[in-house]
């Protein structure tokens, strides 16, 4: 099939970036979107051009280094999929497809559709963990989980950090990648501990990086591919209340 | 033999494992090794490079004692390392299921499943550890999978009788490497671990015979900076990328562990690679990744293809008598669930005869029919649901109406750079771990073990030996103008250079492609002797051309993704050439490596321990590798044909 | 492992996030803020909706309900005082309420500072809130000014004599006034979409129900907001029409 895409082209964090136009033919409907834009690269190669920098690593929906926005839609128009698990049948001939990538001020572009996502790693280094050094843990059966909390608990670990829930956001807010982390170890008995200044710290982390506030609009968990629920959010806020009371 | 491919060295002199009764080496290996005092760990650097499960859990670990780490990945996180992606399982001996379990069966589990072509001593260390692991990841909050009554589940897994694989969904890798990635991410506001994302080591720095450090290229301004330490450990992960096409991310590469190899440190059975049988089938040339299909759908799917060549009639269409189950034909005992490397080959074998469906005739059908009939639909969904999702995801086609094609896909490397029981190089400082060395799983590794190993590596026996060596330190400051320091880097400087003064038509990826076709075919699923050199001859021009044609766009100083290619296929050409050049010298069949001239009658790998019952260490060489021979021993297990028949 | 490690810090000083204002004053300090200042004048409004009902019972109960209001517990109590109390209570409401609203949406707009070049209708949860929230907001804001005037202060009210509400209710909105009912209307059709999403969020704000929980607290808040709207709409309605005079 035969495509027209707009790409955001911006050669460093700090040049004006811009929507370009190409023009592409003979994609298989068999390629996945990624596979579709090292299509255009090759090309672009040939012709001297620099080639369009995105984020990309496993290809199997995992590890959250893809981040494209296709159409206006953080990892494009299909439900529960990352870019990389995206496919071109899902697209038809002649279509214009928009290009972009994450927009939020605590994501900067680094280069056209690669951005900086630090931020996150910022906000686990604030709390987002539970204190065992190695070697210090006690027999793996001595404190049994009721099912239903682990597997909530795994529902709400399997967030791949990708940030399309920021880019999503009309707030460009960070909540739901927070609360997923919040929700995951507070559901663990091994998790109890920290709780309180898990959440303060990495709230603080948060708002520092320039993520904006929720108003609980739940873009962020339509977009997210790993289904996260707004529930993590409300999880988030419940645990803050309760923190920031004992801490005042 | 073809001796002019390389030459022959002197045998590996120690491997340093303890003697003694086997179960007590580890200890007695615990208790011989010097420890630092901690007031003098603050003293002393450790660069790890890599942030997967090996990689994460040695920083985070090293950290927590106190040592002042370097950490490095290339993903702009380290949470991305390739480790995220593993789905089945990591195995334990907890024997959780009194059903027979115990350290001495994993450990013989895995030298089997190894075909004896690995220590003794290094797999007993790693089921003995293998328990502590699962209590580690548990203390860290890994949501594992649960029974009702609160205690871990478990479930067989790769055709073990013993149920000991700890899973969390389809996504244990993840669940554990973000166990580690908190933990690395604790050191880090700790302030004991600095942590660099997307920076790539591109050469070892090696002062006066001792490892002292790294040069790494920023890869967002580009810089080249260096990076001196009192010990360095890779954790650099597979190189299965050599094949192009594989279940690995696309970042996945050789380069560190290539350029320490060019510097010395001896490059292990390079040519023992895993093929997973069940992965997607390729689509089309724009294919740029295959994706794998979790082992457990063999628990309940059944495999065949049709029995007329050619038939291209709707699977549905092909009625019971005309479908072949091969597996289960050829193996009654074990059926669906014979290991991966035999799996692998059995599909190959009917496709290469014309039985094969879909595109090319690669592929073979994986049928939940039977399952769905005898479960029902609702139950093979909540087993497998996501799997079937993406399934359908990447093909467009629904599995539970018309069975799933699936063919065989590089998958894991076995070999890497060589070590010794303490997890050192034979370069002094310089320690490997996780699947960039070569140690645990001789020439074919079970399934989840392969996380087992690298967490093993990371939290409890890296951090135990290194002390050994760093109780010496802190050695000598090496200025930064040293000139092996500013020889590395020129190094790195000519190279960049280069590539991006080369006046070439020809991009990285198209060499790469091409580079992986090759290997697929000759050093694939089977080798032969006229194949491999075939290859290896191929692979040399390629490599000129290479050197030659290549073009890369763009400059140094930005996020330039073309070049950081470049040098990774740059390496993957001359590391594709000696694994060529191990699977040509090794003319038995073992584990993962089938060599076509080494059959039994009926077509199962054969073995020849009288001639290669050794770990294949290749030293680098201008003109030729050289052979350094570890001869292996078994006291314990005694080696026998595998048969599953 | 070793004691030192137990004694080290969890995360230099440093390198920890700031936060120099308190948890108070963090996106979700002053949502909360936002939430309960919320809810007071949601239920406000709930009152004062009820209350408005009196009109149809003609001009002698709804001043009588007037009157009732100013002059609650006297003797015992100073003129007013209840409403006073409510007044105060009402006013630091507003006050934290568009006090943290400012302060959030400015963090909110600097948190997004680059917009898309292809645009998609939401498809979130609360879809309709994020065009509707913020400029919705601000119609009530003036809505409120002008209903103030109108008919605390009687500014802009025809009917200077504050005993007399109900002579007030009618002259604002008799016929021949109609763009002040078509702005009331207006002003309630914005209050209905603020408070369809506002009073869900607050829930969620506050105390973070479970799925289950939060569909029933998205239909609770659709349900009071038609409630309220339409309980306020029917008295201009009805006086425009002619109904109540
Ligand atoms: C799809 C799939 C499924 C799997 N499933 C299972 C399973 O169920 N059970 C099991 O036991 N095993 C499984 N495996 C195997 C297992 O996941 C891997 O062997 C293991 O995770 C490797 O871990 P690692 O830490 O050694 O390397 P990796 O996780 O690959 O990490 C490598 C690290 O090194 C960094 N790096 C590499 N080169 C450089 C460089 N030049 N400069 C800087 N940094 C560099 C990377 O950034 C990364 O951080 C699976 C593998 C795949 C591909
Ligand atoms: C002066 C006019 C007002 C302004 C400027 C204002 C502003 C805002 C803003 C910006 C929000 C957050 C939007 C969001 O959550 O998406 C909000 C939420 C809310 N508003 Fe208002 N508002 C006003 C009047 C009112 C009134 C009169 C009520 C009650 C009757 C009210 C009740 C609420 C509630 C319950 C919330 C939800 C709080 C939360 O999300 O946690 N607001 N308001
Ligand atoms: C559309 C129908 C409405 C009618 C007929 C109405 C009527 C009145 C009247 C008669 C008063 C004066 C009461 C008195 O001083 O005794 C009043 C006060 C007030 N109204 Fe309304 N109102 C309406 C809607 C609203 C809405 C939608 C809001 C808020 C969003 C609102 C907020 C107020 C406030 C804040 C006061 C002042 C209360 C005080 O003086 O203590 N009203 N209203
Ligand atoms: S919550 Fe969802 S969208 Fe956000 S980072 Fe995690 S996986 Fe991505
Ligand atoms: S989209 Fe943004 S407003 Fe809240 S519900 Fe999600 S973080
Ligand atoms: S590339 Fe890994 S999730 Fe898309």
């Amino acid at each position: 099939m035969k495509l027209s895409l707009r790409i955001w082209r911006q050669p460093d964090a700090q040049a004006e970036g811009k929507m370009v136009s190409y023009e592409i033919d003979e994609v298989s409907e068999d390629a996945s979107f990624l596979e579709m834009l090292d299509v255009l690269n090759e090309r672009l190669i040939g012709e001297g051009e620099d080639p369009v920098a995105f984020d990309h690593d496993c290809r199997e929906g995992i590890c959250g280094a893809c981040s494209l926005v296709i159409d206006g839609q953080p990892h494009g128009p299909q439900a529960a999929t990352t870019t990389c698990q995206l496919h071109m049948r899902k697209f038809k001939d002649g279509d214009k497809i928009d290009i972009e990538p994450w927009r939020a001020g605590a994501f900067p572009v680094i280069k056209d559709l690669v951005v900086d996502r630090s931020a996150f790693d910022r906000i686990i280094q604030a709390g987002g963990y539970i204190s065992a050094p190695t070697g210090t843990a006690p027999d793996a059966h001595a404190v049994p989980i009721p099912k239903q909390d682990a597997d909530a608990a795994f529902s709400a670990a399997a967030c791949i950090g990708c940030g399309a829930c920021v880019a999503a956001c009309p707030n460009g807010s960070g909540m739901l990648f927070m609360g997923a982390k919040v929700a995951h170890l507070g559901l663990m008995p091994q998790g109890q501990p920290e709780r309180h200044t898990r959440v303060l710290g990495m709230v603080a982390a948060h708002d520092d990086a320039g993520f904006g506030g929720c108003t609980n609009t739940g873009e962020c968990a339509a977009a997210c591919p790993k289904e996260i629920g707004l529930d993590v959010i409300g999880k988030l806020n419940r645990d803050f209340r309760k923190a920031a009371i004992r801490a005042a | 033999m073809s001796t002019d491919f390389y030459r022959d060295g002197e045998p590996v002199a120690d491997a340093k494992a303890p003697a003694g009764p086997i179960a007590e080496r580890w200890e007695k290996r615990r208790f011989s090794g010097r420890l630092v005092n901690p007031a003098n760990r603050r003293k002393l650097r450790v660069i790890v490079v890599g942030t997967g499960l090996a990689g994460a859990s040695a920083a985070a670990t090293l950290g927590e004692l106190g040592y002042r780490v370097a950490n490095y990945c290339f993903q702009d996180s380290s949470r991305r390392a390739h480790s995220i992606a593993a789905q089945g399982g990591i195995n334990a001996a907890k024997n959780y299921r009194n059903d027979g379990d115990s350290v001495h069966r994993l450990f013989y589990d895995t030298v089997k499943g190894g075909d004896f072509r690995s220590r003794e001593s290094n797999v007993h260390r790693l089921a003995e550890v293998s328990t502590e692991i699962i209590d580690q990841c548990v203390a860290q909050g890994v949501p594992f999978a649960r029974e009702y009554g609160g205690l871990l589940d478990n479930r067989s897994f790769g055709g073990a009788q013993v149920s000991r694989t700890f899973y969390a969904r389809g996504q244990t890798g993840q669940q554990l490497l973000l166990g580690a990635y908190q933990a690395l991410q604790r050191q880090v506001a700790a302030g004991t671990v600095d942590l660099h994302t997307r920076h790539e080591m591109l050469e070892l720095v090696i002062v006066d015979g001792k490892a002292r450090g790294i040069v790494v290229r920023d890869l967002v301004t580009g810089e080249i900076s260096t990076e001196l330490a009192d010990a360095v450990v890779l954790a650099t992960g597979g190189y299965g990328n050599v094949y192009f096409l594989s279940t690995n991310a696309m970042g996945c590469n050789v380069t560190a562990g290539w350029r320490a190899h060019r510097k010395g440190a001896y490059f292990a059975n390079p040519c023992y690679t895993q093929i997973h049988p069940t992965c997607i089938p390729q689509s089309g040339e724009h294919q740029s990744k295959l994706t794998l299909m979790s082992e457990s759908l063999r628990n309940d799917g059944r495999v065949w293809v049709p029995k007329k060549k050619g038939d291209d009639r709707h699977p549905a269409d092909i009625p019971e008598d005309e479908r072949d189950y091969y597996l289960e034909r050829r193996y009654p005992a074990f059926g669906n669930l014979v290991p991966r490397d035999i799996a692998s080959r059995a599909a190959k074998v009917v496709c290469d005869e014309g039985h094969g469906v879909g595109p090319g005739g690669l592929g073979v059908y994986l049928d939940f029919a039977a399952a769905i009939e005898r479960l029902g639909r609702k139950a093979v969904e909540a087993k497998y649901g996501n799997l079937f999702d993406m399934y359908e995801r990447i093909t467009g086609e629904n599995p539970y109406e018309r069975p799933m094609r699936i063919y065989p896909a590089v998958h894991y490397t076995m070999g890497g750079l060589w070590v010794d029981y303490d997890l050192s190089s034979n370069i002094p400082g310089l320690f490997v771990t996780g699947e960039a060395n070569f140690s645990d799983h001789g020439a074919n590794r079970l399934g989840a073990s392969a996380l087992m190993q690298g967490l093993s590596d990371g939290y409890f026996v890296l951090p135990n030996t290194i002390s050994d060596y760093l109780a010496d330190g802190p050695f000598e400051a090496v200025p930064e103008d040293h000139e092996a320091v500013v020889a590395a880097r020129r190094a790195v400087d000519d190279r960049i250079a280069f590539f991006l003064g080369n006046d070439g038509d020809r991009t990285v990826d198209s060499f790469h492609r091409e580079l992986g076709k090759i290997m697929w075919e000759y050093c694939g699923m089977e080798r032969t002797e006229e194949g491999l050199t075939k290859a290896i001859g191929l692979i040399r021009s390629l490599k000129d051309e290479f050197w030659r044609r290549v073009k890369v766009t763009g400059k140094n100083e930005q996020l330039n993704q073309e070049l950081e290619k470049a040098g990774r296929v740059a390496d993957f050409l001359e590391l594709g050439e000696l694994m060529c050049i191990d699977a040509l010298h090794r003319s038995e069949s073992c584990g993962g490596h089938f060599r076509a001239e080494s059959q039994t009658e009926d077509g199962e790998a054969k073995r020849d321990d009288a001639n290669f019952s050794y770990v294949a260490a290749w030293e680098y060489g201008e003109d030729a590798p050289v052979l350094h021979k570890e001869a292996l021993e078994f006291e314990y297990v005694k080696p026998t044909q595998r048969s599953y028949k | 492992m070793s004691t030192e490690l137990q004694n080290r810090p969890a995360a230099r000083p440093d390198k920890r996030a700031r936060a120099p204002q308190g948890p108070w004053r963090s996106n979700i300090g002053l949502k909360i803020a936002m939430a309960v200042s919320g809810v007071l004048l949601v239920l406000f409004l709930i009152v004062h909706m009820a209350g408005n009902l009196h009109v149809f019972e003609g001009r002698e109960e709804m001043n009588a309900y007037a009157h009732g209001l100013r002059t609650f517990g006297e003797p015992l109590l100073p003129h007013e005082s209840l409403l006073w109390v409510l007044r105060i209570g009402l006013i630091a409401a507003a006050a934290v309420h568009i006090w943290s609203a400012v302060v959030l949406t400015r963090r909110a707009l600097a948190a997004r500072p680059v917009r898309y070049a292809s645009k998609k209708p939401a498809k979130g949860e609360s879809r309709h809130a994020v065009a509707t929230m913020r400029w919705g907001a601000a119609v009530v804001f003036l809505f409120i000014i002008w209903h103030l005037l109108d008919l605390t202060f009687r500014t802009v009210n025809p009917v200077k004599d504050v005993p007399d509400a109900y002579g007030a209710v009618v002259a604002t909105f008799s016929p021949e006034r109609w763009p002040v009912t078509v702005f009331y209307l207006l002003a309630l059709f914005a209050l209905y979409f603020h408070l369809r999403h506002g009073i869900w969020s607050a829930v969620q704000t506050i105390s973070g129900p479970d799925t289950k929980w939060r569909k029933r607290t998205q239909a609770i808040g659709l349900a009071v907001a038609l409630i309220v709207v339409l309980g306020f709409a029917i008295v201009p309605i009805s006086v425009t029409f002619g109904l109540v005079s």
